[in-house]
């Protein structure tokens, strides 16, 4: 017994300690699932099974009737919303991203005086949340009576100093400067270098940028609340949220919450699935450095 | 989530809202002062934003547009008042860009007085000749009690009465409650059936509110200088001991309202009535579709026998803020949505909205019988009740805090720690703390 203990630890421990991560994995997989998994089926049922029946099973399988549902009030505003979102946070995200490329680039491989004193003012701007500038920018937009319109949201979303900071990085890492130098000896200009040479190398980290971006924007909901009283600018965020403060009154407006906000999900899973790939390397790429 | 201002941009911005800040500033408050003076038909056509979260609005909008072509109107929407279009307004309001008309439900109204940010509607004469066709206690939460001045059209009213399941008190042989005394008789009956009389809502204290006020509590005052608090008088004290006497013998549920939860207890049959306003005929057609035909209605319970008095939950005004240019069409707008038959009649089809005319309350949409409740014609009973409903009960200038104060106080007791007497002290604290940091003069 004794002579066989230590190998049997050996072995053990790392199997006890595989197994309780496991566990931990699990738990907390349920623990994002189930919602998920709660809206699911809550968006599968009429609105007078959803109260009766059992929250986290099926009843009559009712999803394209509420779909359709969904899709036919109020003369399709919801597909309107769901557009929006995806002006606003695929155009923001695009945009946005070049910017942060561009500011992360410069910043990186260009040397001039208060360089670092900008980046760490770009940096501070991370540690400043969106809804502390949300107020302040209604009243700007305001002060060039610029509320309520497109414009309100999409131009406050474009800016991201968190991916100045990963472009940055990753610029250092990714780009060498011989390879600059070549491009310039061989006659191309600087933005011409930016777009041909260093995208090319910094795209996993771009990838990154764009996800964190779309993400922020597709989630952010001060800024349209505050900005926005045309229904037809809503993102759909919103425009849910408007529905569900209704529900007191119109309770049918529910099960429409339901579906709506499962619907509204899905362009983010789908972003996430055809891109995590490449924000895994993105990841990789910034650790070793 | 993580989203800001990077730094070139912020300077931008913030040079853009200094020069702005010096051209702009002080002539357009002055501008708007001019205008918000008096109440004069403007010259031309003119087009009005009315902000409001009622459901379907659009379609009654129309109905005016197409008859007023001088006089356009456009809806802007939001979440509802507290779910953050008042937080917009007051944002407006500092920006000086609201819109010209505003939804603004009675207990929010005087938060908005006190900023002074709403146009005095009876400065314009349409208005003063109209104010006889609502019902006088409507007319007095628009106008705080004073005979001279009024800031908001009241839109709809939310007169209090008994819904109580016909079946089962008939089944069970428990007569139905005229008085609190016999309501809390019959709770111990229903206990002993298998039920709950009722679901004491935790977390919505307009409910609670209701009850005070046909009990005679009186929450706040303003005396022109001051506003005294008195969340404890000894009417709501009643009031809270007698539900706090519910909840300790187990005799009520106690789920949060407007969830799942709540519809459940209802369609489940596990709840047998609920005191709650007008529009709550709709709540309990559509959470509880499974108890069709059970339902009927009966006079709130009273007090002592013999009384005929009746509280009130909820209801709103259309208000027109001071920084509106065209306050005389705004004021014709409004008068046509919260008194003509048409608009109201829309109104009532498209968000359930009992109006808060005296004629509104007879018209023939609101005096057919109801197939949900047996065919009894329930309107009646809330329109007899909307004329008994006590006129001098006001709210304070600070309410959302009051509430949230209060509700907390209310889950608490709900869960067995304190009673409702001690969160409405508490609340009673909190509010005059809140008045003070906002140096609203307050009575200690």
């Amino acid at each position: 017994m004794s002579t066989h203990a230590p190998e049997k630890t050996r072995i053990k421990e790392p199997l006890l300690s595989r197994t309780g991560a496991m566990l931990v994995m699990a738990v907390c997989t349920l623990y994002f699932l189930v919602p998920i998994w709660w809206l699911f089926v809550g968006a599968s049922k009429s609105s007078d099974q959803f109260t009766s029946t059992n929250p986290l099973w099926f009843a009559d399988f009712d999803l394209f009737a509420n779909i359709s549902d969904l899709f036919a009030y109020r003369d399709g505003v919801f597909l309107r919303w769901m557009l929006n979102s995806i002006l606003y946070t695929g155009g923001a995200a695009l945009l946005g991203t070049v910017l942060a490329a561009m500011c992360g680039y410069a910043l990186a491989k260009y040397r001039f005086r208060g360089r670092e004193l900008l980046f760490n003012v770009v940096l501070s701007g991370v540690l400043v949340p969106a809804t502390a500038l949300a107020l302040p920018l209604f009243l700007l937009f305001s002060k060039v009576d610029a509320t309520n319109t497109f414009w309100s949201v999409f131009l406050p979303s474009l800016v991201n100093p968190f991916g100045v900071y990963l472009a940055r990085i990753y610029a250092t890492a990714s780009v060498p400067d011989e390879l600059l130098e070549a491009a310039r000896i061989d006659g191309s200009g600087e933005i011409r270098t930016f777009f041909k040479v260093a995208t090319r190398l910094m795209f996993p980290a771009l990838v990154t940028i764009f996800l964190f971006h779309f993400v922020a924007v597709w989630n952010n909901f001060l800024l349209p609340l505050i900005m926005l009283s045309d229904e037809r600018l809503f993102p759909v965020t919103l425009g849910l949220y408007t529905w569900n403060t209704q529900v007191n009154q119109i309770p049918e407006l529910r099960g429409l919450v339901i579906v709506g906000a499962l619907l509204s999900i899905t362009p983010l899973v789908i972003a996430f699935l055809l891109l995590q790939r490449f924000w895994r390397n993105g990841l990789g790429a910034g650790a070793v450095k | 989530m993580r989203k800001s201002v990077s730094a070139v941009s912020a300077l931008l911005i913030s040079a853009l809202a200094l020069a702005a800040c010096g051209s702009g500033g002080s002539s357009s408050d002055s501008d708007t002062g001019a205008a918000a003076a008096s109440c004069a038909p403007s010259s031309g056509p003119v087009t009005l934003t009315y902000t409001t979260w009622i459901p379907g609005i659009e379609d009654v909008v129309k109905v005016w547009n197409d008859k007023n072509p001088n006089i356009q109107v456009k809806v802007q929407t939001g979440p509802n008042g507290n779910g953050g279009t008042y937080q917009n307004f007051f944002n407006q309001l500092k920006a000086g860009n609201t819109p010209d008309l505003g939804h603004i439900e009675y207990d929010a109204l005087p938060s908005f007085r006190v900023q002074d940010g709403l146009f005095d509607v009876q400065s314009c004469d349409i208005v003063a000749k109209a104010k006889d066709q609502f019902i006088p206690w409507t007319w007095n939460q628009v106008s705080f009690g004073d005979d001279k001045t009024a800031y908001g059209i009241p839109q709809d009213s939310g007169p209090m009465a008994l819904f109580y399941r016909a079946d089962l008190f008939e089944k069970a042989g428990i007569p139905i409650p005229k008085t609190w005394d016999e309501y809390a008789a019959a709770a111990e009956k229903v206990k002993a059936a298998g039920g709950y009389i009722t679901n004491f809502s935790q977390s919505d204290i307009n409910q609670f509110a209701g009850f005070a006020w046909q009990a005679g509590g009186r929450w706040f005052a303003n005396d022109g200088n001051q506003w005294t608090v008195n969340l404890t008088d000894d009417n709501t004290k009643k009031v809270a001991d007698y539900w706090q006497n519910l909840i300790s013998k187990k005799l009520v549920s106690t789920v949060p309202p407007w969830t799942t939860e709540w519809d459940n207890a209802y369609n489940s049959s596990s709840a047998w009535t609920w005191v709650s306003a007008v529009w709550g005929a709709n709540s309990i057609m559509s959470g509880a579709p499974k108890t069709a035909g059970k339902w009927r209605v009966a006079p709130m319970p009273q007090w002592s026998a013999g009384q005929s008095v009746a509280g009130n939950w909820g209801g709103s005004a259309t208000a027109i803020f001071k920084t509106s240019k065209h306050p005389y069409e705004a004021a014709q707008f409004a008068l046509w949505l919260n008194t003509s038959e048409e608009a109201l009649g829309l109104l009532n089809k498209a968000a359930q909205l009992y109006p808060a005319t005296t004629a509104g309350t007879k018209y023939s949409y609101l005096t057919n019988p109801v197939k949900f409740y047996g065919d009894q014609k329930i309107y009646e009973v809330f329109a007899q009740a909307a004329g008994e409903v006590t006129p001098d009960f006001t709210w304070g200038p600070t309410m959302t805090a009051t509430y949230a104060n209060a509700s907390d106080g209310f889950k608490a007791a709900v869960s067995g720690s304190g009673t409702l007497t001690d969160a409405l002290t508490s609340a009673q604290k909190s509010t005059i703390d809140t008045l003070k940091s906002q140096a609203i003069p307050v009575k200690e």
